[in-house]
């Protein structure tokens, strides 16, 4: 482990039941995440990158593996110990407006997670409230607004604030620009990498939206099925994208052509994403891989290293 | 040119909310003509929408069409009575909505629902309707058709369902087809699947297609022709080869200055400041204006008319000429 690793995630997995049947929405994900670095989880409907975001914080208990932040394991520590760790890992939800309580002021909603943690006096507090939402690049009379009375856009300033307001080490952001108009993703984008950079913040930045990811992260992780199908450093993943299904990813992405004969052909991947609760055997993306050969569909492929630092999970990789 | 095939003029949307009204649409005009796919581009609260669908007839209750024409094979939609409307829509005009859940419905089998269209517009008998949908059924990509026929919406994937949703609009095969935001809510590689097949379809019957969405990687790679919408104007309109080379309006160029792609990873992004506004009263200049960095006195007072500006290129801006030298 890296003298520096803040986040180190070994092996956990997370099994729900669901219809009586199991669904393995995580499995088998290890990562290391230096303190002021970005790890991006890319994934579809389905992927477990949401869960896996939230095991991190313990906001849904692992099955097995283990969590260690800032030297402590997670998993050992209890309920109380949990809290007063909690202040250094915050989250920032992809619907603000569904995350904020509509009958609480902004500026109380902020206050609330400082006054829970008995920090300060209400004085001290209501100031750090007008210095937060100064930060995010909002005016002083927020505070005294309702969610309904903000736009998307602001709302989710408001949740980034309140997820700054007990000075956390590490903050999840789960899906946080995806409901957003794009003039304003950029915005709140170009935020979060200035607070990355002030705070020294450490990000998982969990999205469907690989163009995001890329900008923001120094390390991706691709989900499919609850499973890291290809992890490496951010340029290597995007120069050599080695996973079939990395690859696939990235050819669904239409991006506003250079020049008018760049345009891309709608060309399209068999299959749809399985369901997690019969998963394909073998490897899980097999059926809709086009470089599928006999081996994938009976055998599990293994962990295998690219080059130093990239990893994929394919027959594929010697 | 030859003659277009729905042509929109003047139209005018308002809303009425408790205490004010909306400005949705204000005085837009386009054509789309045979053969062509066309984007309608813009954020939320653009109008991009409300213009498309209000032109088929299709607005919510507070909402009101204040002027304007929908020419239709010479027909005008506005003033067609509802039931002369509903004959043309879904025949004539097949419109595909974002969210195929909340438009099929669910306690009917997806193959009647398919045969309904046909039999309501008497485009077919029950047999040929029976045969046709069992056609269309497989030409969309839905496996096994003869049992899926019997299946209800909520047995499909998301995608399978907008491919139904496709189906059921594509059922009396029409000259027109409207897709509000069709792969929005669907998973990336869902999205370009759904774009295969429409592109493909839309190839195979020479049939012209309208497609509103939020995302101008898609617009662009998509369509022929490019709408971008703000403040319920249009801002720039253009064949999407011009687009591409040569957008002019700020709004355009700020756009794709801010747009965060894949590859841009280092690149300095310089966001549009501000955000759009609701227009609660009659615009009096240029909807883009407070967020414009070329803004003058001249673009809070007057509104700008959308103006040629090249071969298949127009724009509403009074600073386009230095905008576009300013570009190069």
């Amino acid at each position: 482990m890296p003298s520096n690793a803040l986040l180190q995630v070994e092996n956990v997995s997370k099994t729900f039941r669901v219809q009586g049947k199991k669904l393995h929405a995580v499995e088998n994900v290890s990562f290391t995440l230096e303190a002021g670095k970005t790890l991006g989880i890319v994934g579809e409907s389905g992927s477990g990158k949401s869960t896996l975001g939230r095991m991190v914080l313990r906001l849904i208990e692992s099955d097995k593996g283990k969590i260690i932040f800032d030297g402590m394991d997670l998993s050992r520590i209890g309920k109380k110990d949990l809290r007063a760790l909690r202040q250094n890992m915050q989250i920032i939800f992809q619907d603000p407006r569904a995350s904020l309580n509509p009958r609480m002021s902004v500026g109380d909603a902020i206050e609330d997670a400082m006054a829970i943690h008995k920090i300060g006096t209400k004085a001290s507090r209501r100031a750090r409230v007008v210095e937060l939402l100064s930060r995010v690049g909002l005016p002083d009379e927020v505070q005294y607004a309702y969610p309904h009375e903000l736009s998307g856009g602001q709302l989710q300033r408001v949740g980034i604030a309140r997820a700054l307001s007990l000075n956390p080490k590490l903050i999840i952001c789960d899906e946080p620009v995806s409901a957003l108009d794009v003039s304003i993703q950029v915005q709140v984008i170009q935020l979060l990498r200035e607070l990355q950079e002030e705070f020294n913040l450490t990000y998982i930045f969990i999205s469907h939206n690989l163009a995001v990811v890329e900008y923001l992260s120094d390390e991706i992780a691709v989900l499919y099925l609850g499973e890291v199908v290809e992890q490496a450093p951010a340029d290597e993943l995007f120069e050599k994208p080695t996973h079939p299904y990395t690859q696939v990813l990235l050819n669904s992405i239409l991006k506003i052509p250079e020049a008018p004969e760049n345009k891309q052909e709608m060309h399209s991947i068999q299959g749809e994403i399985p369901s997690p609760l019969s998963p394909p055997s073998g490897c899980t993306f097999h059926p809709r891989c086009p470089f599928a050969m006999d081996i994938c569909t009976t055998a599990k492929p293994e962990k295998k290293t690219v080059s130093e630092g990239h990893h994929a999970t394919c027959h594929l990789v010697n | 040119m030859s003659e277009p095939l729905l042509s929109i003029e003047n139209l005018q949307v308002k809303f009425s909310r408790s205490e004010d009204e909306v400005y949705a649409v204000n005085n837009v005009s386009f054509a789309i003509h045979e053969n062509e796919a066309l984007g309608i581009v813009g954020e939320s609260g653009s109008g991009k929408s409300v213009t498309l669908m209000s032109s088929i007839g299709l607005i919510r209750e507070n909402g009101k069409i204040t002027s304007g024409k929908a020419l239709f094979q010479g027909k005008d939609l506005l003033k067609l009575r509802p039931k002369q409307l509903e004959d043309i829509r879904g025949r004539d005009i097949g419109v595909v909505f974002q969210d195929p859940m909340t438009s099929l419905n669910p306690i009917m089998r997806i193959g009647d629902q398919i045969m309904e269209a046909m039999l309501t517009h008497q485009y077919a008998s029950r047999k040929e309707a029976f045969n046709r949908t069992i056609q269309l059924l497989q030409e969309i990509g839905i496996p096994d058709p003869h049992s899926r026929f019997k299946s209800y919406p909520h047995e499909f994937s998301g995608g399978m369902r907008q491919r139904i949703m496709i189906a059921i609009a594509l059922a009396c095969e029409p000259q027109l087809l409207i897709a509000d935001e069709p792969t929005t809510a669907l998973d990336v590689t869902v999205q370009m699947q759904i774009l295969a097949l429409l592109q493909d379809l839309r190839r195979k019957r020479g049939m012209s297609v309208v497609i509103v969405t939020h995302d101008f990687g898609l617009a662009t790679n998509f369509c022929d022709k490019i709408i971008v919408m703000y403040g319920g104007q249009i801002m720039e309109a253009a064949s999407t080869d011009m687009f591409i080379r040569e957008a002019t309006h700020p709004y355009s160029i700020g756009l794709k200055a801010s747009i965060i792609e894949v590859g841009n990873k280092g690149k300095e992004i310089s966001p549009i400041p501000g955000a759009a506004r609701t227009l609660t009263e009659a615009p009096t200049g240029c909807p883009f204006a407070e967020r414009c960095p070329f803004k003058t006195e001249r673009c809070l007072n007057e509104v700008p008319e959308l103006r040629a500006f090249g071969i298949d290129h127009y724009i509403a801006c009074h600073h386009a000429e230095e905008v576009a030298s300013y570009a190069v």
